[in-house]
């Protein structure tokens, strides 16, 4: 059986609001499968005694002070909106409420 | 239960228990932002304090504040959290306030968990977790409304997108609005007194999300729930949280279920509205954040932030409480009991009023004036009374106020140098010149201490233009005094020292 189906892959591609062809739905659906078969061998690993790690590097603690550092320069940043107003980035309509 | 019969329709007989759980964002009195060195400054000009991290563009990388992790740490040290290892995740979701597409916040492993607050009134409420995570950026909505529904665009300003934030989320242990207020009050006062946050709900640097169901009774399972968002003060909360019990009380009753919903406090209306919103269950996508490391506070560290957090509003107010009871406080004393809360039955003699007075000198910061005048040797309900009722009309200029000079002010109402208006008058200059020398500003101000021999004479002249009140006061209706001293006032306008005025009166009622 299939690790992931179709549907599956158009509800994902929708949460991250890809418009997906039936073509290349067909073709991510096989190859994120190929993914989650890999990932299923590591996972039939026998790890037990194994610390579990949130990173791969065995680093923690990576801290700044808190002191400030010079912002962009606001003409600059505006520049590269698709739509500027009253110094805001204008963006289309929003529908529902923030999450 | 007598809350919770505030919001029962009659007929039902008070059988309805209401059950509240608080979220509450806090926004932390950083220098900078969460994950980058932009400056985390409210009000100021839209798109002024952004970079590349936080307006989410490509290869820019987040690095953590250390000053922001340790606020975070104190907040769950000042709620009896255990302060445990911590990663961060990403929890994805399409909306202009977050550029990067997603918001940086600890999921499965919070900083802080498992704590509790106790309110004024003794009862503990559990505090699930407290976590770190970053603001987002600031949406206005233009078009006809300015509200979301029927706008025609949207403004996005991103000063606010990453500043740091602390979430609290309680247990579902309140059970009236009363409680909820209550906590939130609480907690507020906590937070500031940690240094973490500012309080200022009007601001929106603290934002409190109000979970809400009812329940046919203490013990019964819990019912179904709703979020109620957009409560921008203590008061809207009280309101939203009883109309919303209230609401489901009366869906229950007529045999319809309550929907699992997010609402919307509208303050002007009175009541909660469900937003129109196509997916009620959002699908977040968590995962680890793979370009932050694991937060690991070791017990050294964790040791260090709580040796650095001052007294709590809980044990500040205690003391308060013991110098009204005659304690004498004295350098490095221990403080007493925290338990022993303003409005617990161990507090006798400490009257309403005192005890709001004792709530508000906390709240604002100022009980330190009080225990320094206490010490210098004034009364403590003076101290307390020109505290709250006073000083704390600029609370801002009153927390940077000089104790000694505090001390020495009202210490010459305590001597009968100046009348309590002219001490009133002089702290008020204090508070606007921020500082100064109580003793030359009675001398700029010409409130020289009236001199007795004059005083003598504008007593005898109030006495000689009321014979008949005086008859009455000398034969012992002592009220008249006021009248006599109210005379005196008006002719010094204010100047004389009220205390040396029935002295006075007392003397010449005696030959």
């Amino acid at each position: 059986m299939a690790r992931i189906t179709r549907d599956e892959v158009a509800h994902v591609a929708g949460l991250a609001r890809l418009r997906l062809t039936d073509d290349e739905l067909e073709r991510f659906t096989e190859q994120l499968g190929t993914v989650l078969d890999h990932a299923a061998d590591v996972a039939s690993l026998d790890l037990a005694g194994v610390p579990r790690t949130a990173h791969a590097m065995a680093v923690t603690n990576v801290l700044r002070p808190d002191e400030p550092r010079p912002s962009l320069d606001r003409e600059e940043v505006l520049r590269s909106a698709p739509a500027v107003e009253a110094n805001r980035f204008r963006v289309p309509r929003i529908l529902g409420d923030a999450p | 239960m007598t809350d919770v019969g505030r919001v029962v329709p009659e007929d039902a007989g008070g059988a309805w228990e209401m059950v509240v759980g608080l979220e509450v964002h806090t926004e932390l009195r950083t220098a900078t932002k969460l994950f980058c060195g932009c400056a985390n400054l409210f009000g100021d000009e839209p798109n002024t304090h952004v970079c590349p991290v936080c307006l989410g563009l490509p290869g820019s990388l987040p690095v953590l504040n250390q000053r922001a992790v340790e606020l975070a740490m104190a907040i769950g040290t000042a709620l009896h959290c255990e302060i445990r290892p911590s990663t961060f995740h990403r929890k994805n979701y399409f909306y202009p306030d977050m550029p990067k597409d997603y918001q940086i916040s600890q999921y499965d492993e919070p900083i802080n968990v498992s704590g509790w607050l106790q309110l004024p009134g003794g009862r503990r409420i559990g505090i699930e977790r407290a976590h770190l995570e970053e603001d987002t950026g600031k949406t206005a909505h233009a078009g006809s409304s300015g509200r979301i529904q029927g706008a025609e665009y949207s403004l996005v300003d991103y000063n606010r997108s990453g500043v740091p934030l602390v979430e609290i989320v309680s247990a579902p242990d309140m059970r009236s609005s009363t409680e909820a207020r209550a906590y939130a009050t609480e907690l507020r006062a906590i937070l500031i007194a940690c240094g973490a946050s500012d309080g200022k709900m009007e601001e929106g640097s603290m934002r409190v999300d109000a979970n809400v169901s009812v329940r046919p009774g203490p013990g019964a399972p819990f019912g179904t729930r709703c979020e109620i968002k957009n409560l921008n003060s203590l008061r809207s909360l009280g309101r939203a949280v009883d109309y919303e019990a209230q609401r489901q009380i009366a869906l229950l009753e007529s045999g319809d279920a309550v929907v699992q919903q997010t609402r919307h406090w509208d303050e002007g209306e009175g009541r909660t509205v469900a937003l129109r919103s196509k997916e009620e269950a959002y699908d977040y996508r968590y995962f680890l954040e793979p370009d932050l490391v694991p937060v690991v506070p070791d017990p050294a560290w964790i040791t260090a932030v709580g040796a650095a957090l001052g007294p709590l509003p809980a044990e500040r107010r205690a003391r308060l409480v013991a110098l009204l009871a005659g304690a004498v406080p004295a350098v490095g004393e221990g403080f007493p009991d925290p338990d022993v809360g303003v409005d617990a039955e161990g507090s006798p003699g400490v009257s309403d009023a005192e005890r709001e007075q004792i709530l508000t000198v906390v709240d604002l910061g100022l009980d330190g004036l009080v225990v320094a005048a206490v010490a210098g040797g004034v009364p403590a309900r003076l101290a307390l009374a020109r505290t709250a009722n006073e000083a704390a009309t600029d609370a801002g200029a009153a927390a940077s106020l000089d104790p000694g000079a505090y001390t020495t002010l009202l210490g010459m109402e305590v001597a009968g140098t100046l009348s309590a208006t002219q001490v009133k008058a002089i702290l008020s200059d204090l508070l606007a010149h921020g500082g100064g020398d109580p003793v030359e500003l009675a001398r700029a101000r010409g409130f020289e201490a009236m001199a007795d021999a004059a005083l003598v004479t504008v007593v005898r002249e109030a006495v000689d233009a009321h014979p008949a009140e005086w008859v009455r006061y000398r034969d012992g209706e002592e009220k008249l005094a006021q009248f006599f001293v109210g005379q005196v006032m008006k002719a010094t306008r204010g100047q004389a020292n009220g205390k040396g005025v029935v002295a006075e009166l007392e003397r010449l009622a005696r030959e």
